[in-house]
């Protein structure tokens, strides 16, 4: 049963070169001191106190997806630079320079693939490119994945990462938040499932588009989630945020949230989840890429 | 309209205004003739406005639009519809008054408008937020969109806001959901809608009420994703370089036009829409009977395709060769 064993993830080059060179890492949250093979082996979750440490996106499709079942998909698309927007840079110099950085194309990876044997159609978001800001091609290739699972009659699954709008593509950046939203509204109609995973951060227009539209919206532990980032709310009301303001425990208790899901139980949720909603049969064991959840 | 305060590149026209006012006043008491002093004046007047309003620069335009004296949702419901009755509440925790909105006639025709509104001054504002809903402004707005499709009516909705409200109630509350929610519902809506940039559209916070059939913005009204003020603040680290980032992000009516954002532009009279509310209310009126009579012409279901369409080719973006 070949899926039934961990699959080994590789190193991508852009994760080696943000990474220290040596083989020990200290978790920010309890500060003890880790192996950094264990580590990636526990897909950047603290094995001690369970804090999740950003993964990469190419680390949530081997998380989520089958092993060798995930193709990429219109990984050739790039922005415009629709407004040719200059600040204190060039955009197009950024984007060069995120590319370079994050070894992606965009601030999202999308294709096709299996979760747990159920063909779906999947979009990642990359916070280490420009922030995961949504511009057109973030928006496009979402609204291509959403267009694919309709043709197919497949559930769509989009892992947000994201300071929201991409300010350099203007006013067609707050426009992909309508357009991700059409593609929504008709999944709804065809009744498909969308599974909207919130990772650290998931911020302004994402937040306030797909993110939230889930009919299941899971969200990793500690995640930041809001509409405005916690400064713009400090500066309006000039007074500090109380303690855990905005993480994914706050908007479970305020009902913005179906679960709080560990990652290494992610894929578990999300089949079981599926399962549900397309009335197939529950797995007999969870088809798990990992160990059992830490104690 | 005496104590109005005037935006700097309108000191100029203000001081001609008022020398017109003395001239006229001391041709009454006095009994002058001053008619051909007066025809120079405001001969002179007229160019004034016309070379200021045709040069604005963005930030100008931006300034513009957040005039206080611009006509707001409640001064268009007066000017161009009849019979409105205000609906409120979003029914599930409060109502929002930054939102107006309700049943209206427009020639006659019932319609549900709805519209971010703004307060003149600090009392008006403390009840209107500024225009700056919360969660319970877009579940309102919601709730009357729905309801102008049970009675199959069209909707025009009239944007004019800062952004949603960026607070801590708000955030519990879900903002973020109130709005992709509206994003999603608009998209799929069953009836005729127009939505019109009447003064400020900021960001998410304008949208949410701004997913139509057609969207249309007033000549001197701005729409972006973020502030000038904000943008400059993040990208050039000061928030006094809000003159090149309205630049850079094509905040303008005429920007959007000509990017293919938004369908038409309506013209506002020389002096912008706060120098004549009539003139201005009777373009956006015709614009929007031109706009709804066309829609009403449609089948729902080419309705919502045709809607489908225009927001799915919203972006621009660039093949490369696979790697």
């Amino acid at each position: 049963m070949a899926w039934f064993r961990k699959p080994k993830t590789r190193l991508q080059a852009a994760d080696r070169r943000d990474l220290p060179g040596d083989v020990w890492e200290k978790c920010p949250a309890c500060g003890d001191i880790l192996y950094r093979e264990k580590l990636k082996e526990n897909w950047n979750v603290c094995p001690t106190c369970a804090h999740h440490m950003r993964l990469p996106a190419n680390g949530y499709v081997a998380l989520l997806m089958d092993e060798g079942t995930f193709r990429e998909r219109d990984r050739d698309l790039r922005s415009a630079d629709p407004l040719k927007f200059v600040d204190l840079k060039a955009y197009k110099d950024r984007l060069a320079a995120a590319e370079r950085k994050s070894a992606h194309g965009e601030a999202v990876i999308t294709g096709e693939g299996k979760l747990d044997e159920i063909p779906v159609s999947i979009g990642v978001m990359d916070f280490a490119f420009i922030g995961g800001s949504m511009g057109s091609v973030v928006g496009e290739k979402l609204a291509r994945a959403g267009l694919r699972a309709l043709e197919k009659e497949q559930p769509l699954i989009i892992v947000s990462a994201s300071g929201g709008a991409r300010m350099m593509e203007g006013i067609f950046s707050l426009m992909q938040m309508a357009k991700t939203s059409a593609v929504l509204a008709q999944m709804d109609e065809a009744g498909l499932p969308y599974i909207s995973i919130l990772t650290d951060p998931t911020t302004g227009g994402v937040t306030a588009s797909y993110a939230m539209l889930g009919d299941a919206n899971l969200a990793e532990p500690g995640t930041l989630i809001g509409f405005a980032g916690p400064r713009v709310i400090e500066q309006t009301i000039k007074q500090e945020l109380p303690e855990g303001f905005q993480r994914a425990e706050f908007l479970l208790e305020h009902g913005m949230l179906d679960r709080i899901v560990d990652r290494r139980s992610m894929k578990r949720e999300v089949s079981r989840l599926l399962r549900h909603m397309l009335a197939l049969p529950a797995p007999e064991d969870f088809a798990l890429n990992v160990a059992p959840d830490a104690p | 309209m005496a104590t109005v305060a005037h935006l700097d590149f309108e000191r100029a026209i203000a001081e001609v205004e008022d020398q017109i006012g003395h001239l006229r006043t001391l041709a009454r008491e006095r009994g002058l003739d001053v008619t051909s002093e007066l025809r120079s004046l405001e001969r002179k007047l007229h160019d004034l406005k016309t070379d200021t309003f045709r040069n604005l620069s963005p930030i100008e335009r931006v300034q513009v639009a957040r005039h206080p004296r611009r006509p707001y949702t409640l001064d268009y419901l007066q000017l161009m519809f009849s019979d409105f009755i205000e609906l409120a509440g979003d029914r599930q925790f409060r109502d929002d008054a930054s939102v107006v909105g309700g049943w209206a006639r427009l020639e006659g025709e019932p319609v549900m408008v709805i519209g971010q509104q703004k307060g003149r001054d600090m009392k008006e504002n403390l009840l209107r937020n500024f225009g700056m809903p919360h969660p319970e402004g877009y579940r309102k707005a919601l709730r009357l969109m729905k309801l102008a499709e049970k009675f199959r009516r069209p909707l025009v909705t009239l944007i004019d806001t800062p952004g949603a409200y960026p607070g801590i109630g708000a955030e519990e509350r879900g903002q973020a959901e109130a709005i992709a929610r509206n994003l999603r519902e608009m998209a799929g809506l069953k009836v005729p809608s127009v939505a019109v940039v009447i003064g400020e559209g900021g960001s998410g916070g304008a949208l949410a009420i701004g997913v139509a059939d057609r969207v249309l913005m007033l000549e001197n009204s701005v729409y972006s994703v973020i502030s000038p003020e904000g943008c400059a603040a993040i990208l050039w680290k000061s928030g006094s370089e809000r003159e090149k980032a309205a630049v850079a992000m094509r905040v303008t009516a005429g920007d959007l036009k000509e990017l293919n954002v938004i369908d038409e532009v309506i013209p506002e009279p020389t002096g912008g829409a706060h120098s004549d509310w009539e003139v201005t209310a009777h373009s956006l009126k015709d614009a929007l009977l031109r706009h709804l009579g066309e829609l009403r012409e449609m089948p729902v279901d080419a309705l919502r395709a045709a809607r489908w369409k225009k927001y799915m080719a919203m972006g621009e973006w660039r093949t490369v060769q696979a790697r």
